[in-house]
Formats: C-alpha cells, structure tokens, sequence
C-alpha cells in the first residue's frame, strides 16, 4: 500500500500468461479439485505446464470454444474448478452465450482465463484480440473480472481467482510486463493499489496501462503535476471507496486501459464516480475501432496507449 | 452409496410395463394440465419425450434418490432441449423430488419451476438449460468428473432433433467419441417438428442414427413409444463399454392427442381450458364431451 516517490524504471518482467503457466502448475499439487480446460492452445497459454505435470485433469477438447465451456460447466456442477483457457477473443466472443447460460446462470465455478487480450499480441492482428473482453465479462451477472497488471500479481490472481468461490474471468496478455508489484504480493479481490500518491488528479489504470501510468506520474512530476497513481486489478467488484477518495482528494480522474471506449475499466467506474462523488473524468483507451498488426510497441504508440498519450490526457484533464 | 431407485416390478421380475404406460398417461395430463393453467410453454414438445422420461425415472435405469437429489454418485439426467420442462417437472414430482403441488406454479413469478429449467433454484434440475444445444457438452463434463472420482455415475442427456441443428451438440459428440466417454448417453427426442416447420422442411439432416455411427458413437434406434423398446434400449447401452452410446428415439410431437398430434404449428401453444377437457378423456379412453 506504500506509495513509492522513486522513478518507475521499467524492468521487464514475465508476461502475465507466463506467470499464469507457473502458478497453475503449482496450485495443482495442493488444489486437487483444479482440472484444465483446453481449447487446442495450451502451448499459447500455457495451461500445457499443467497438463504436463497433471495429465489425467488436463482435457484439450480441440477447436471448438462453445463445447469447452460447457465441459467446464459441466466439471464445476460435479464439484471440480474448472480453469477453462484460450485466447481471450476466441473465448468471450465465440462461446459467449455457453458463458452466459452454462456458467453465469447457474453461478458456477468456472475459471474463465482469456490470454492474448488486448492490441499489444501484436502481428496476428485484430482477430486475434480481445478488445471488448471487459464489457462482455462485465456483462455477465455473478463475474468477477480481474485484470492483473504484471507477473507478481498475475500469481496472487491465480491463487485468489482459484480461492474464490464462484465465476472468475481473468485477463492476461501476450508480451512480457514491466514488473510494478514486488514478487509474493498479494491481491485481494475488489481492492485497489495505490502505487503513487499525488493530489491534482488520479490516473486509475488496470493491466499494460499500469505501468503506462507510473511513467506518466514521473513525466507530469516534472511537469509540476501530482498524480495518484491507481492499479484496479479487480474491475469487478470494483474498488468505489478508493474512487470516492481520489474523486475527493484530486478532482480528476483518468481511466487508462486497452480496450475499447464503451463498457470497459472507464465505464465503470464514470458510474461508480458519477453516483457516489462526482469529478471531472477523463480517458485513454482504443476508442471504438478495431487496430491492426505491427509490432506490439508500434500498435500501442499508433493507437494512443503509452505513457505520452497518458501524460497529455492528464494535462488536458486538469486544465479543465 | 446411494441405492439403485427401486422400480416397479411385475410379477416376473421386470419393470411393470403396466404401471408405467400409465403413469406416462398421467403425467401427460400433467403436462397438459400445468401449461394450460399457465396459458403458455410447450406441451406438444414434452408429450413426446415424457414416455422415455417415465422409463428413465420410474423404469429403474436413473439411480437417483428423491431424497438426495444432489448425491454425489447418483446418475446425472439433463434436459437439454430445456422447453419440455413441464415433461422434467412432472417426472420430478412423480420420482417425489419435487411436490406434487409446485406444478400449479408453472411460470408464475417467485416460483422455482420456470419456463425453462433453472439449477440454481430447483432441486433435481441437473443443467440450466433453455438456449439449444448446450447440454451435451455440460454433460461430458460430469462425465469426465465422474472417471477422475472413480464414481460409476451415468450422464443421460436428452436433446430435441431441431436442437441437433445447433454445432455446438456436434463439437461435444466428436469430443466424446474421443474421448471414449462410455458413461454418457445421448437421447435424441427425434419427433420430427420443429418450431416453424417439420424438420424435414427446415433443415433435413436425416438419416441421424448413421450420422452418429460415423462419430464413433454406439446407436440404438427405437420407438420413442414403446415402452418395452425403451427399456431395452437403455439396459443396452449401459453395456456399452469404451464408447459413448446415443438412443435415437422416433417419437410423435403431442403424442397421446390426436388434434396435437395433427398439427405441428401446436410448438410452445398450450391448450385451451376446453381443448384440455377433450385432450384428458381422449387420453383416458372416455368418450369425447360434447
């Protein structure tokens, strides 16, 4: 909870999908109710690190999403916890009413993990990213939506996504993540992580943006601007009491986040502010399009997703 | 353990065939009976699968205790085609998992038995179902539970054959093949008729029993009416071993009343008050009121 006043240098560390891989593969040898759920892409996401050392509670069901979700429904209603994985786009989007009906209705307890989320995957392009993943989550009632911001936490998610009774969807994204939390942290589920404090505005940030932020806070330090720094690795439950304290605290508030304008980190929480201590909002997200390939840094400069982008929606926000 | 549901017995030994041809009877009027006191839902869809319903609850097969419908080692039954509920409600409450009583509830708001079949809130309802072609897939998933437990559980899963239109029944037919799930049965409710047209008219993937031949999948093909082909049908595929087994059952939409039966357009209509009234003394062999 410390807010750190030393410069964010960015170390790259694993990506979250790397970090998911290793902290399955553990949970497995204490949680004997874990079972994967595959989708032909374990080596992508990789779930095969447990299928490895856990052959017989490893199901690769093929190319076919619908099926796979409703296996892991069917697996959650006979007392197992699921962790059904694939790309986040092919998942949320192709099994989409199997989530809604087989897992969100009855409130089962499926793990719905989406990897490769975001424009930051890169050179396959836009069919391959999930950029709407957090409305379509949000979207079904009983979720809990997490959205871990790098390696460390991506661990603590793991172990609380699989601790917590009932659906989770966690997001994880494909290149590696500048590391921002220190290693064995952990996360509880509807809190947020103050990593800066500053009393002009508050950037609140989930996932890659994280880090985008922290470097945004040093960047508008020399500026003479004092940015509160939020981490919302939970999206859902949200975290409104730190909303309610920044909105009162700072009187602007920038939601950053990879994803699309509507129903993602942003949205929510312009409800939760609008409702409980209005303040002047501001955002840096993809807007309402579709990116393309590139390399993953050209997409996010490109599309409007670095520190820079961040510093100058934050100048604009407190001018205002 | 919980022991096998005790089923009535004839005097030589077998299920009295007797005593389920007309509980079958009864509960059509059930059917008849709640869904026209709800002024909706679908009777025509539920008339031709509750015969297989009564053999699988009342005939034996279904090792379920009423009194501990969500016992570990009982046999799972999902309705996958989830607009025959009051078919699912009526059987329930004929096994006693549910009161007798609660099927005057169908549909009215703060009752458990919805329109569609609801897990969370009804006790023996296995899948939440109601969206075409999800069960069979949920289904493979008890069934792999089942073999990392150790359990000897069966995974009954009945679809409607409009519902076999939906890809996603063939994703989990393909993976159970693969995966060599003989404790799951596929009961198809093939009557024929669908919501807008006969099958054959909307998307005629006929002949099905050799379709699922060519999945790998053990078929049994039968009349979905006759009482003692079902049972047979049923002690078959439990013999089954290393692949997963389907019974495709020829039934009528509406069976058992004949201006039902008549008309396919009946889909999601419920009867009239004074429909209702000829419908019970058709299936109780009394003259027609006039």
């Amino acid at each position: 909870m410390s807010a750190s006043t030393t410069p964010f240098v960015v170390s790259p560390g694993a990506a979250t999908r790397d970090a998911f891989g290793i902290a399955l593969r553990d949970l497995g040898h204490s949680e004997p109710r874990i079972v994967v759920v595959d989708g032909d892409v374990a080596n992508s996401t990789r779930t095969e690190w447990f299928g490895q050392v856990f052959p017989d509670r490893f199901f690769n069901v093929g190319i076919a999403e619908s099926n796979m979700v409703g296996v892991a429904a069917g697996l959650a209603a006979s007392g197992k916890i699921p962790v059904v994985s694939s790309f986040a786009a092919f998942l949320l989007c192709n099994a989409y009413d199997q989530l809604r009906m087989s897992v969100a209705f009855p409130h089962l307890n499926v793990k719905v993990v989406g990897t490769h989320a975001g424009i930051s995957i890169g050179e396959d392009g836009p069919s391959q990213m999930a950029i709407e993943d957090f409305a379509l989550a949000c979207s079904l009632p009983g979720f809990t939506v997490i959205v871990p911001s790098d390696e460390a936490h991506t661990h603590a998610a793991v172990r609380a996504m699989i601790a917590h009774e009932g659906p989770v969807y966690l997001r994880l994204g494909r290149p590696k993540a500048p590391r921002i939390h220190e290693a064995g942290s952990s996360l509880e589920i509807g809190k947020a992580y103050q990593l800066r404090d500053g009393s002009d505005l508050t950037i609140v940030a989930c996932g890659l943006m994280t880090a985008a932020a922290l470097e945004a806070h040093d960047a508008l330090a020399a500026k003479g601007i004092h940015a509160r720094v939020l981490d919302f690795p939970t999206i859902r439950p949200l975290d409104v009491d730190a909303l309610v304290r920044a909105s009162r605290d700072t009187g602007h508030i920038l939601v950053a986040e990879e994803h699309l304008a509507h129903g993602g980190l942003g949205s929510v929480v312009a409800m939760a502010v609008g409702s409980h201590h209005p303040c002047k909002l501001g955002y840096v997200n993809l807007g309402n399009r579709f990116a393309e390939s590139g390399t993953p840094e050209a997409l996010m400069e490109t599309y409007g997703l670095t520190a820079p982008h961040v510093v100058e929606a934050a100048v604009k926000l407190v001018a205002k | 353990m919980v022991t096998r549901a005790s089923a009535p017995h004839a005097s030589d030994g077998g299920p009295d065939l007797e005593l389920l041809s007309s509980t079958a009877r009864r509960l059509r009027e059930d059917i008849i009976a709640m869904t026209t006191r709800a002024a909706s839902g679908h009777p025509s869809s539920s008339m031709s699968a509750i015969d297989i319903m009564v053999a699988l609850y009342k005939g034996g097969i279904l090792n379920l205790n009423p009194s501990h419908p969500s016992a570990p080692d009982r046999d799972r039954f999902i309705l996958s085609k989830g607009h025959a509920a009051p078919a699912l409600y009526a059987v329930l409450a004929e096994h006693g998992v549910i009161s007798h009583e609660s099927l005057d509830t169908l549909r009215v708001i703060g009752s458990p038995l919805e329109g569609h079949p609801n897990m969370r809130r009804l006790a023996g309802v296995e899948a939440s179902t109601g969206s075409l072609g999800q069960g069979l897939s949920i289904g493979l998933g008890h069934a792999f539970a089942g073999r990392l437990d150790g359990h000897g559980y069966r995974t009954y899963v009945m679809c409607g054959d409009g519902e076999m239109q939906e890809g996603q029944v063939w994703e989990a037919i393909m993976a159970a093949a693969h995966f060599n799930a003989d404790n799951l049965t596929l009961i198809v409710d093939h009557n024929g008729a669908q919501q807008s047209n006969l099958l054959p008219r909307v998307i005629d993937y006929r002949p099905l029993a050799a379709k699922l031949r060519a999945f790998e999948w053990h078929v049994e093909e039968i009349d979905g009416h006759d009482m003692p082909a079902i049972l047979r049908a049923f002690d078959s595929v439990r013999a089954v071993k290393g692949r997963p087994q389907a019974i495709v059952a020829h039934t009528v939409k509406g069976k058992g009343v004949s201006f039902v039966e008549a008309d396919w357009a009946y889909h999601g209509k419920p009867l009239t008050a004074s429909e209702q009234v000829r419908a019970f003394a058709e299936l109780r062999g009394e003259p027609a009121p006039h």
